[in-house]
């Protein structure tokens, strides 16, 4: 489906970030709020977790330079499929964005046009990066639908976005975002609008789309549990710097006190504690990361 | 206990024109107890809570509160004695009023007197200084408006606080924080509790006892022991139980709908 | 963020992020929004010709160098000039005195036509926003039949049943201009009706006329103060026509409308008898709209 990309080599990571930094005007000077975060990453899932301020979000929307406007981002180094992207013209990084770049946010009732089908909307994602006449558009969306388990697809297409729940939403605003067959896709809390178990219906589409095209995901979330389950790496984030990074799956060892205290504060299912600890900030904290 | 519960809902219905939200819900809630109830969206949780508040007029059944029937309507008195918490504490606060006047107005409401101490006391129980007392709401982070809203609650000295997924909208480092806030409190001032979460974990930890909504009906009444041990009778409620611990393929390519 | 730089200076003590008291609190928000307010300066400059009417109309008997009301038909009809700096009228009468009188009379209208109409459209709007159901149908149609009804006309037939003179004129305002803010009041109000915030007050038992009066209205009033701000010129300017059509304020007063109005038939030859008070009624306008584009900026919430 997807037409394989130029990638030098499987060696060389698909994304390099190296210190960036993302900085907006206060009336006291300016305030950073992404504090060098470096991070290289390859055709995986890389979660970053992190509470809200800590600039998890802003490190996603900075790589595709979707930050709100009196937001400055700088890096020394942004490499995409080889490319630098901190260099790269305008026209230039619209023409990766959508098409080798994705990004699927929190709420999809804000991200579709409610005055156009959504099989219209995904077709015309798709007819923006590839020259396609308006059938064959029609027919890879309708794949697309498949593709994320929309049980009818041709009814849904001729929906208009309020007329779909919530976890249908999600599933065509990310159908939307892949029917260009990016490398890359950036999700900022995809699921978290969503119920639990409509939340991992929606993962498995994710999941599944990844091992297919061996597409390279960016998971932005909250939420401690989901990331180490769900994903293969975890960076976690604190007042606008990576303070650990390490296998999803060791997330439960990590060591750094902040995501001890994160992971210790969460009310747990399994085991009954009168009260919990609560997370106390260390100033340190704000200084010594990786 | 007296033998009346604290709270008792009988065959609670509530339609929102056509849609029928809640389909004959009956429960009840000792004195001193806290008791959750959990669901997905669209399971009418929050709505049997605002009809207990009194906040939605069109249902039909039977409530009680501390023993007394309740109508479409309610007194001052039941005010007095049922105060609810919101979900989101960026809504719940006037924008326009200082945390003073948003405390004082109860007391004013109720002529409760002595306004100054007691909202002094209110703000130190929920572990705000007096230092906060005279900002605005858009001064303070979402913990504080919480506490705000909690230190609002319980300066008419209620007995049964209603809670309306009080942390969904806060940082997991916060939520422990008010949630910790509400344990104490509970304790200190022996309150009924009546928690609506979608996070089965919350309630897991604040309950007793709880029953899982969905699509408008009960699906099962159990306590958190169980819960935590995973014995749950339907399907529904072990499938949220699954979802609630986490991404796992195999496990989520075999839920389904319940009707 | 507990940096308290109570010092002793003014600025610290209002700007505290810590007020010890109501009236610090209230304070320091009307400095904050006074210091966003201060930043615009077209904002400013309507706010200086809007104070500048004021002290005109206070001081207007020190400042006018002759007596609006003394003819003196030898002098009649003289052009702008170092005796009269804007000219005599046909009837002698220095046009400079007159217009500084007349802003007395601008003034009057302006203020009794705020504490009429804004206050009503808010009392009906509120109400009816809150409660909705029948007491919303039946107001909002009242509203709807005044709305149905061209301003000028309506104003022409109260003005003609209840006798021409200036108060005629500002109750035919008046009348004419509520619903307007009724409507804005209620849109309002139904944005704001089913926030959690309302939904709290019930809660606590807070009566409806508590709700509406404490927390309904001051989250509607800051939009109605800047739209009557914004209609202060048109305002002014109906209150001028009303006065050119001679319905207004009555010969001899010094009211802008009617002296352009007298001076109608004189605008080829002697074109400051018409002029200069247009001149004036034309700066206390973008005044009053400089004024209310400013106060959006600062006072609408939704703006921020």
């Amino acid at each position: 489906m997807t037409p394989k990309s130029m990638t030098p080599s499987d060696q060389s990571p698909l994304l390099r970030v190296e210190n960036l930094r993302v900085a907006f005007p206060t009336p006291t000077g300016p305030f950073e709020a992404v504090r060098g975060v470096s991070f290289a990453m390859g055709r995986e899932k890389l979660g970053i977790v992190g509470e809200s301020g800590s600039g998890k979000s802003l490190t996603g929307r900075s790589i595709l330079r979707l930050v709100p406007s009196p937001g400055t981002v700088t890096a020394d180094r942004m490499e995409f499929e080889g490319e630098e992207l901190t260099a790269l013209p305008e026209t230039r990084l619209r023409a990766i964005r959508g098409r080798r770049i994705s990004m699927v946010m929190q709420d999809p009732k804000f991200s579709l046009n409610p005055v156009m089908t959504v099989g219209r909307q995904i077709a015309e994602a798709y007819r923006v990066h590839h020259r396609a006449g308006s059938g064959e558009a029609r027919r890879r969306a309708l794949e697309m639908l498949e593709a994320v388990r929309i049980r009818d697809p041709e009814r849904v297409y001729g929906l208009y976005p309020h007329e779909v729940s919530g976890g249908m939403g999600q599933r065509i605003m990310i159908a939307m975002m892949l029917i260009p067959g990016p490398a890359l896709l950036i999700a900022d809390e995809p699921t978290s609008a969503l119920d639990v178990t409509v939340q991992m219906q929606v993962l498995v589409i994710l999941d599944e789309l990844c091992g297919r095209q061996g597409m390279g995901l960016v998971f932005i979330s909250h939420d401690l549990n989901l990331v180490a389950s769900f994903c293969d790496r975890v960076l976690i984030m604190y007042a606008g710097r990576v303070v650990e990074s390490c296998r999803a799956a060791d997330l439960h060892k990590a060591t750094h006190p902040y995501t001890r205290g994160l992971l210790d504060s969460l009310p747990r299912l399994e085991e009954r504690r009168a009260e919990l600890p609560v997370l106390a900030r260390d100033p340190r904290w704000l200084e010594d990361g990786r | 206990m007296t033998g009346d519960p604290m709270i008792e809902v009988r065959d609670l219905r509530v339609s929102f024109g056509e849609v029928a939200a809640v389909q004959g819900v009956s429960f009840r809630v000792e004195a001193g107890e806290s008791f959750g109830l959990v669901g997905e969206s669209g399971s009418g949780k929050s709505t049997v809570l605002r009809a207990l508040a009194g906040l939605n007029p069109d249902w039909t059944g039977e409530l009680r509160v501390e023993g007394r029937a309740q109508g479409r309507r309610r007194d001052k008195g039941f005010f007095k004695s049922c105060q609810m918490v919101f979900q989101d504490p960026y809504g719940s606060l006037h924008p326009r009023h200082t945390i003073d006047r948003i405390l004082a107005e109860p007391v004013a409401i109720h002529r409760m007197g002595d306004a100054d101490a007691r909202i002094e006391r209110a703000l130190a129980e929920v572990g705000l200084g007096s230092q906060f007392r005279y900002r605005y709401p858009h001064q303070l982070s979402g913990g504080q408006r919480q506490r705000v809203a909690i230190a609002r609650a319980l300066i008419l000295e209620p007995n049964i606080l209603l809670l309306d997924e009080p942390t969904s909208a806060l940082d997991v480092s916060v939520q422990a924080e008010i949630l910790n806030l509400l344990t104490r409190l509970r304790a200190e001032r022996g309150l009924t509790y009546v928690l609506v979460s979608h996070n089965l974990a919350v309630v897991a930890h604040m309950c007793g006892r709880l029953a899982v909504m969905n699509r408008g009906r009960l699906v099962e009444e159990l306590d958190a022991e169980a819960l935590r041990r995973g014995e749950a009778r339907e399907d529904y409620t072990r499938q949220l139980l699954r979802a609630s611990r986490g991404y796992d393929r195999a496990a989520a390519e075999a839920f389904r709908d319940f009707a | 963020m507990s940096a308290n730089p109570n010092g002793g200076s003014l600025a610290g003590w209002l700007t505290a992020d810590t007020p010890r008291s109501r009236a610090q609190a209230r304070l320091g928000r009307l400095y904050r929004g006074w210091q966003g307010f201060t930043r615009n300066g077209l904002a400013m400059l309507g706010l200086a010709i809007v104070l500048g009417l004021v002290l005109m109309a206070a001081l207007a008997p020190w400042l006018a160098p002759y007596d609006p009301y003394q003819q003196d038909l030898g002098r009649r009809l003289i052009p702008p000039g170092a005796a009269h700096w804007l000219g005599t009228d046909a009837f002698g009468r220095d046009i400079l005195s007159r217009i500084l009188h007349g802003s007395r009379l601008t003034l009057y209208i302006v203020a009794l036509v705020t504490v009429t109409a804004p206050i009503a459209g808010l009392a009906i709007g509120t109400v009816s926003g809150y409660f909705g159901g029948w007491v919303d149908a039946a107001l909002m149609r009242i509203t709807d039949i005044a709305l149905a009804f061209p301003k000028l006309i309506l104003a022409l037939a109260f003005v003609s049943a209840l006798g021409p003179g200036i108060e005629s004129a500002i109750i035919a305002i008046a009348i004419t201009s509520w619903p307007a803010y009724a409507r804005i009041a209620r849109a309002e109000t139904l944005t704001i009706r089913h926030s959690d915030f309302i939904q709290a007050a019930r809660l606590q038992g807070a009566s409806s006329a508590r709700i509406i009066l404490g927390h309904v209205v001051p989250l509607c009033s800051s939009s109605l103060i800047v739209r009557v701000t914004l209609d202060m010129a048109g305002i002014i300017l109906t209150a001028a026509g009303l006065g050119f059509l001679g319905l207004g304020a009555q010969p001899p007063l010094p009211e802008w409308g009617a002296m352009i109005a007298a001076g109608r038939q004189y605008v080829l030859d002697q074109w400051w008898v018409a002029t200069m008070p247009g001149i004036a009624i034309f700066i206390v306008s973008l005044g009053f709209n400089l004024l209310g584009d400013g106060l959006r900026d600062v006072l609408d919430p939704k703006s921020r």
